[in-house]
């Protein structure tokens, strides 16, 4: 056989740790399970057309049919490897196929809402997609940002202050990137006028923004609650036809206008990135500043304004945590979705498809926990909360795939220094 | 000890500064806040007497929570009124601890977001030993201290590990290891080897009574010998950054790894050895917080100790003496703002604003400097930025 390049080593060691997953787990889900009961999968929600509304199938059976989907999914990897290609498709059904089948071996004798699951899945994901776009923005023009979970944080409570006060939910969403932005001027201003270590300003950010809505909280919106802390939240919009297909109608077309807002962002992102002039400034001052600044590109400048947009985009992910959702705004309600969409960003290997799948993975992973926990599953719900974060310390670790990222993210770019 | 005293002055200034920048913002915010004295805008010399008396209680009533409470001392004696101070330093033993861990290997080029895992990890190991076995106190307290270091240890010193072996960030690691302790230790307190016997509540048993630290003033105050271990490892780790050969290496490391390797230097090796020396400095301090004041480990036994010990290494500027005394000083303004909500109405959530503030000009020397017009006086180690990759 001939000598395979790093590329094609990381693929095929990619292929075989697939493979010996699919042996462990057809040992546990299958061979040694004594679960018989069936599993019950429910599909309708109640507006979409009525296509199928359950499916019962017993646990071993059900293992069976998807641990074959997972045997497809390592096959066509590695045909795809053979052929010298990338094996996303069949990493893609084979992560399908040993979920489900893990689902039908825990939740024997369960039953399992599987649209609503997936519907939340998406819910839980969007601050995540939101903030792993805005870590995206920032690192590929070079700028490490920590503070997502302050830029979150800060623009879920000005959103609902402001929606509050103004007693209307558009200006609340107006006002959300407008506060992201602002605690982007901070990290922006701090890390290119004073070259102060990024990480050590992220950090401190996430502080100070969890101390000021901790305390203007504590201060305003506890004893003057109806007129401070009142906001309401959007309601789901459904789109006309396409909400109406089963399943995937209820999960993507039935959702609040943050939900298509961040379609829309996304794509705008992923096109101008890699086709735009922008995009490609911007992703040479984040891998070469000085031969960036060589052609004339003001690298420190542009650096600014992509810390600003990125804060904006934060902006209005912190605003699904109250107006996209509850309505109203409590202590530290991000609860780390900041340092999660970091994990996203990084799992998606600084690449807006990456972190998009990344996220609805994690939120995928947290509908889940939540689900088999009220169907009874006894399965620690904490391990299950613990995926997303041992996930991205295997993903950093290097033991699937090399994750790297723009080489010159975090270093502040001086002119006439290297 | 000259040398170690002598680092005392060179981390003075900019650290007064800070405060004093911090603590001015700190008092805007409080009186913008405030309804009844912006009310009084209008009429300039009524608003800036209430805004100085509203500002002047509010860091009053810190001062009194934190150091001296005059009133307790009418009531109750002398040594009484100092109950606050004894709160402030018992507040500050565990930061003093877990600052030491990130200060530690700030040095050695790392940061050490982790400091909250590892101190877990800490307490967690602390916990067993304390109420599983029981034994003569001294031997028993140390065990339990050993513990502690050796949890806390293997936890930092898997990112070291991780790092060092496959090039793994350790801030990364370190933030996704944090919240995995904090779910660990959630689902640890509901098994049955830590789940106290009649209780559904997750609470583990206490640590028996030869596992805990003698108080030192009497059962009144709770502070504990706590604090004199805390001394003996600060001066610890000065020495090893200072006096010691491997404490050179770390520095090496950490103001040039390339430099170092070609030097000679196992920049690896130093990495995991440095991760696991810090974490076992936090899980030091998890044994002598759980044993010291806890005894029960709870899944809030950290509580923010091991985030705000990051503030704490950054305003100490990294160096062991000014962690110690950053250490007291945050102690202090915790402490003292559990009174400012009862003694004025502010909440003590502005606590952590200044905290914040502090740190945010410590880490910007330049603006400092800009503010109050200072040339080169102003020493500052900033922390060398560094990017993901290297």
């Amino acid at each position: 056989m001939a000598q395979l390049n790093a590329l094609q080593k990381r693929r095929q060691s990619g292929v075989v740790t697939m493979a010996i997953l699919l042996v462990v787990f057809t040992f546990i889900f299958y061979v040694t399970s004594s679960r018989v009961e069936p599993v019950i999968y429910s599909f309708y929600l109640g507006d979409e057309w009525k296509l199928i509304s359950e499916w019962k199938i017993g646990s071993k059976s059900g293992v069976m049919i998807f641990l074959i989907f997972a045997l497809i999914g390592v096959t066509i990897s590695f045909i795809q490897f053979k052929n010298n290609k990338k094996i996303t498709l069949g990493s893609l059904i084979f992560g399908f196929g040993s979920i489900m089948a893990f689902l039908s071996w825990a939740a024997a004798g369960k039953f399992i809402p599987l649209t609503g699951l997936l519907q939340a899945a998406v819910l839980l994901a969007v601050p995540l997609i939101f903030g792993s776009m805005a870590g995206l923005l920032c690192e590929k023009s070079g700028v490490i940002n920590i503070a997502i979970e302050g830029q979150l944080l800060f623009s879920a409570f000005v959103s609902a202050v402001v929606a509050s006060l103004s007693q209307n939910l558009i200006l609340g969403l107006i006002s959300a990137p407008i506060a992201g932005a602002l605690v982007s001027w901070i990290l922006a201003y701090f890390s290119i006028r004073f070259q102060v270590n990024q990480v050590i300003l992220g950090f401190v950010i996430n502080v100070l923004v969890l101390g000021l809505t901790n305390f203007f909280y504590t201060v305003l919106l506890v004893p003057y609650e109806s007129t401070w802390n009142a906001a309401g939240s959007f309601s789901a919009i459904p789109i006309p036809v396409l909400s109406k297909i089963p399943v995937i109608g209820p999960i993507l077309f039935n959702q609040t206008i943050i939900v298509y807002l961040m379609y829309l962002i996304v794509t705008v992102i992923q096109i101008a990135l890699f086709k735009s002039k922008w995009g490609l400034r911007t992703r040479a001052i984040g891998e070469l500043p000085i031969a960036a600044d060589s052609v004339g590109i003001d690298v420190n400048k542009l650096r600014f304004r992509n810390v600003l947009i990125a804060g904006a985009v934060a902006g209005v992910g912190g605003a699904v945590f109250t107006i996209g959702a509850v309505g109203v705004f409590s202590q530290s309600m991000t609860a780390g979705a900041g340092f999660i969409a970091l994990a996203c960003l990084i799992f998606g290997k600084w690449n807006p498809k990456g972190a998009l799948i990344a996220a609805l993975f994690f939120g995928f992973t947290n509908s889940l926990q939540s689900n088999l926990s009220i169907a009874g599953v006894p399965i620690p719900s904490e391990f299950m909360l613990m995926i997303p974060y041992i996930a991205t310390i295997i993903a950093v670790s290097g033991l699937i795939g090399r994750v790297r990222a723009p080489a010159a993210d975090g270093i502040p770019y001086l002119r006439g220094t290297k | 000890m000259k040398q170690f005293l002598f680092s005392l002055r060179r981390v003075t200034l900019l650290p007064a500064l800070s405060f004093i920048f911090a603590f001015f913002i700190g008092g805007i915010i409080i009186v913008i806040s405030d309804p009844i004295i912006m009310a009084q805008l209008n009429s300039p010399g009524k608003f800036l007497t209430s805004a100085g008396a509203r500002i002047g209680n509010s860091y009053l009533a810190i001062f009194q929570g934190s150091i001296y409470d005059v009133n307790l001392a009418r009531e109750s004696g002398v040594v009484r009124g100092f109950y606050p101070l004894s709160e402030t330093i018992v507040t500050s033993i565990p930061l003093i601890f877990a600052g030491l861990a990130v200060a530690l290997a700030f040095r050695a080029g790392l940061f050490n977001i982790g400091a909250q895992g590892q101190f877990i990890f800490g307490a967690i190991g602390a916990s067993y030993v304390g109420f599983n076995f029981e034994m003569s106190p001294l031997i028993h307290v140390l065990l339990v201290l050993l513990a502690g270091i050796i949890c806390g240890g293997i936890f930092g010193g898997i990112v070291g590990l991780l790092k060092a072996k496959t090039g793994a960030h350790e801030v990364i690691v370190t933030i996704m290891l944090n919240y995995v302790a904090a779910l660990f230790i959630l689902w640890l307190l509901k098994t049955s080897v830590f789940l106290r016997p009649e209780r559904f509540d997750p609470i583990a048993p206490d640590v028996n009574l030869s596992a805990r630290l003698p108080k030192l003033l009497g059962a009144d105050l709770r502070l504990h010998l706590g604090i004199f271990i805390a001394l003996v490892v600060t001066y610890f780790v000065w020495w090893l950054l200072n006096r010691s050969t491997l404490g050179f290496k770390f520095r090496a490391v950490g103001a040039n790894a390339s430099a170092a390797k070609t030097a000679g230097i196992s920049v690896p090796l130093v990495t995991t050895i440095s991760m696991f020396i810090c974490g076992g400095l936090a899980g030091l301090g998890g044994a002598v917080h759980l044993i010291g004041t806890e005894y029960a480990l709870t899944a809030g036994v950290a509580g923010s100790i091991g985030f705000d010990a990051i503030t704490v290494a950054l305003l100490g500027q990294a160096t062991p003496i000014g962690t110690l005394f950053g250490a007291v000083l945050f102690g202090a303004l915790q402490t003292g703002g559990r009174t400012l909500l009862s003694n004025t109405g502010t909440p003590s959530e502005i606590i952590q604003v200044i905290q914040a503030l502090i740190v945010l000009f410590i880490a910007a020397p330049a603006l400092l400097k800009m503010v109050f017009r200072l040339k080169k006086s102003v020493e500052s180690k900033s922390m060398a930025a560094k990017g993901w990759n290297g």
